[in-house]
């Protein structure tokens, strides 16, 4: 069966000043699909999810989502596309000043006109699907780190994203928490067929949740494809990163 | 396309139950169906739900008082996802009610006593590792104080002799032309030389350092709090307060008086031009005069004065650099009531002055 793509980059080039970061990046990813970046640390992982997303205008190259070449795109059109895209920062980047409810509730208030029942509603839908049905009119600083990560993710997921970016998710929290987070993951996959582009390091989590593997190496893509064959690809980097996993 | 229909007290969901179409739907079954009684939902003919379309299925079985129990034939996807989706009753944080008047009043006035009470703690220990810190070098880094001089004093130049010179220079035309109307012109020495040295060199000097350098402590030691050096400094059997305020301390004290001699001397600089040039003041004339007017007492006051203003700078800033919570904005809120707080002490401190030394 001939899969989706939901997200494809052509010859991504990106430099921090001289340094090139990201080079000559092509990938694909499909709907419906955990699709795992993987890499030692500043081998360019976050530059390429921040360069997907625009955050960082790359040196060259195309990125396209939904089929649509992004970088073309004047900032509404490409605001519509983020619209349909929920992003999960490395340390939540909460607004800190307000409640967690109303961080929930700005997607919400700001790009639907659903009213003020619903809204309540599915922000305390979305608090209670990672569990801070307690911590719902508590400030971010009065919240752990792990609890302001999941409270980046029902707000990363108010407006039923299509795909959703996770930068590190799993940095930080407890195993358990942490496979609760993949468990919700695996459901908004087979649930709402959302796709999902993940940066991380953890082992037990990639095994959990993956079900493509991008490899980077020093801003090169070593390997693309799914879980097993990464783990069988016979590319001496990739092979060492699942053996040294096993110990 | 969703639609909505009922027979029988069953309500007829069809189509797609999501986020870009449920305000329409919830419209829609307010419109047709607000008063019908409702006792079940029928979900057969759902394509699609998400988190949104569970939100309008339970805020529809809410409002009749229903439970899950009451959907029924949806296909085994689409009763997963409401599975998955569905808000647990009673478990939902209170909203916090805001307190009444008195018991803010109350707990403000209290916070107000505990602040000027660990202000004091702050300060006099801050005083004590000062002092002995003269003697004892330990526990600071090497450097730090001639470091903290430079950032404190030495930067601070250029802007303390700017506003100086147009403070001066104000004062020189505001009040030298009125004395002109009196003949008294030869009286703008001693009326500068007075209201500078006394009361606008020291005040000025410590109103831009309080912005300027008292700003730069505050949100320098709550940084270091918020991202736990303050902690680390501890971990590591070091005196925060030692290591960090002492030395912005010394340094403070020992520039402060040369800012505001600086400061008076543009200032006077910046009378004596408009003097000479335009009041017909002789320059003899008006440096023996302002000399002369002053009295060894005048010289000790501003000294006494300028280091108290120093130390609630230095005090005022650490105080809220240390008792910062919160991340990033804790900083700025920081930063923001240590430059209101020290102008006003200050500009206090100058008052009860003025009433001690008339």
């Amino acid at each position: 069966m001939k899969k989706d793509i939901i997200i494809k980059t052509t010859d991504l080039v990106a430099k921090y000043g001289d340094n090139i970061v990201l080079d000559g990046i092509s990938v694909e990813m499909y709907k419906g699909e955990v699709t795992v970046i993987l890499g030692t640390s500043g081998c360019g992982k976050t530059t390429l999810l921040k360069n997907i997303l625009r955050m960082y205008q790359p040196f060259s190259g195309k990125v396209e989502i939904f089929g649509e070449e992004v970088l073309n795109l004047d900032d509404d059109q490409f605001n519509e596309i983020l619209k349909r895209t929920g992003m999960l920062f490395q340390n939540g980047a909460l607004l800190n000043s307000i409640t967690v409810y109303d961080n929930v509730a700005i997607p919400l208030e700001q790009h639907t006109n659903l009213t003020r029942e619903i809204i309540d509603r599915i922000i305390k839908t979305k608090l209670h699907l990672v569990n801070l049905d307690h911590a719902v009119y508590l400030t971010p600083s009065e919240l752990s780190g792990g609890m302001k990560k999941r409270a980046a993710l029902a707000r990363a997921l108010a407006l039923e994203p299509e795909i959703l970016f996770c930068d590190e998710p799993s940095a930080g929290l407890d195993p358990v928490t942490s496979a609760d987070l993949d468990k919700l993951i695996i459901n908004l996959k087979n649930q709402l067929n959302m796709s999902m582009v993940i940066v991380t390091h953890e082992l037990a989590s990639i095994h959990r949740i993956a079900d493509r593997i991008i490899y980077l190496h020093k801003g090169k893509l070593l390997f693309a494809g799914t879980l097993d064959q990464a783990k069988k690809s016979g590319i001496p980097q990739v092979e060492e990163f699942f053996e040294i996993g096993s110990f | 396309m969703s639609k909505l229909s009922i027979k029988d007290q069953t309500l007829n969901i069809s189509g797609k139950i999501v986020i870009a179409n449920i305000t329409v739907l919830l419209k829609d079954f307010d419109h047709k169906f607000g008063k019908e009684k409702i006792s079940k939902l029928n979900l057969k003919d759902v394509e699609e739900i998400d988190g949104a379309g569970v939100s309008f299925i339970e805020t529809i079985l809410d409002r009749n008082k229903l439970t899950s129990e009451s959907l029924e034939n949806g296909n085994p996807t689409i009763m997963k996802t409401i599975e998955i989706f569905k808000t647990i009753k009673g478990e939902s944080a209170v909203k916090p009610v805001p307190d009444n008047i008195f018991v803010k009043t109350g707990d403000n006035f209290l916070s107000f006593i505990k602040q000027i009470v660990d202000g004091l703690y702050l300060a006099s220990d801050t005083i004590w590792w000062s002092i002995t810190g003269i003697v004892n070098k330990k526990g600071r880094r090497k450097g730090s104080v001639t470091e903290q001089a430079i950032a404190i004093g030495l930067d601070a130049l250029p802007i303390v002799a700017l506003l100086s010179f147009v403070i001066g220079f104000i004062l020189t035309l505001q009040s030298g032309f009125q004395l002109q109307k009196f003949g008294a012109n030869v009286y703008i020495a001693d009326l500068l030389s007075i209201s500078i040295v006394r009361e606008m060199g020291p005040l000025i000097t410590a109103i831009i350092i309080a912005g300027r350098s008292g700003s730069a402590i505050a949100s320098e030691i709550a940084t270091m709090k918020v991202t736990e050096e303050i902690d680390a400094l501890k971990m590591m059997a070091l005196n925060p307060i030692k290591y960090v305020i002492v030395p912005k301390f010394h340094a403070i004290t020992l520039t402060m008086p040369i800012l505001v001699a600086f400061s008076i001397l543009i200032s006077m600089g910046a009378g004596l031009l408009i003097s000479v040039g335009f009041l017909d003041v002789a320059l003899e004339v008006y440096i023996s005069r302002s000399i002369n007017i002053l009295a060894v007492k005048d010289i000790i006051i501003t000294l006494i004065k300028t280091i108290t203003f120093s130390w609630l700078i230095v005090i005022i800033g650490a105080y809220y650099g240390m008792k910062v919570t919160g991340g990033a904005e804790g900083v700025g809120k920081a930063t923001t009531s240590s430059v209101v707080t020290s102008i006003f002490a200050v500009i206090l401190a100058d008052a009860a002055f003025s009433l001690i030394y008339l």
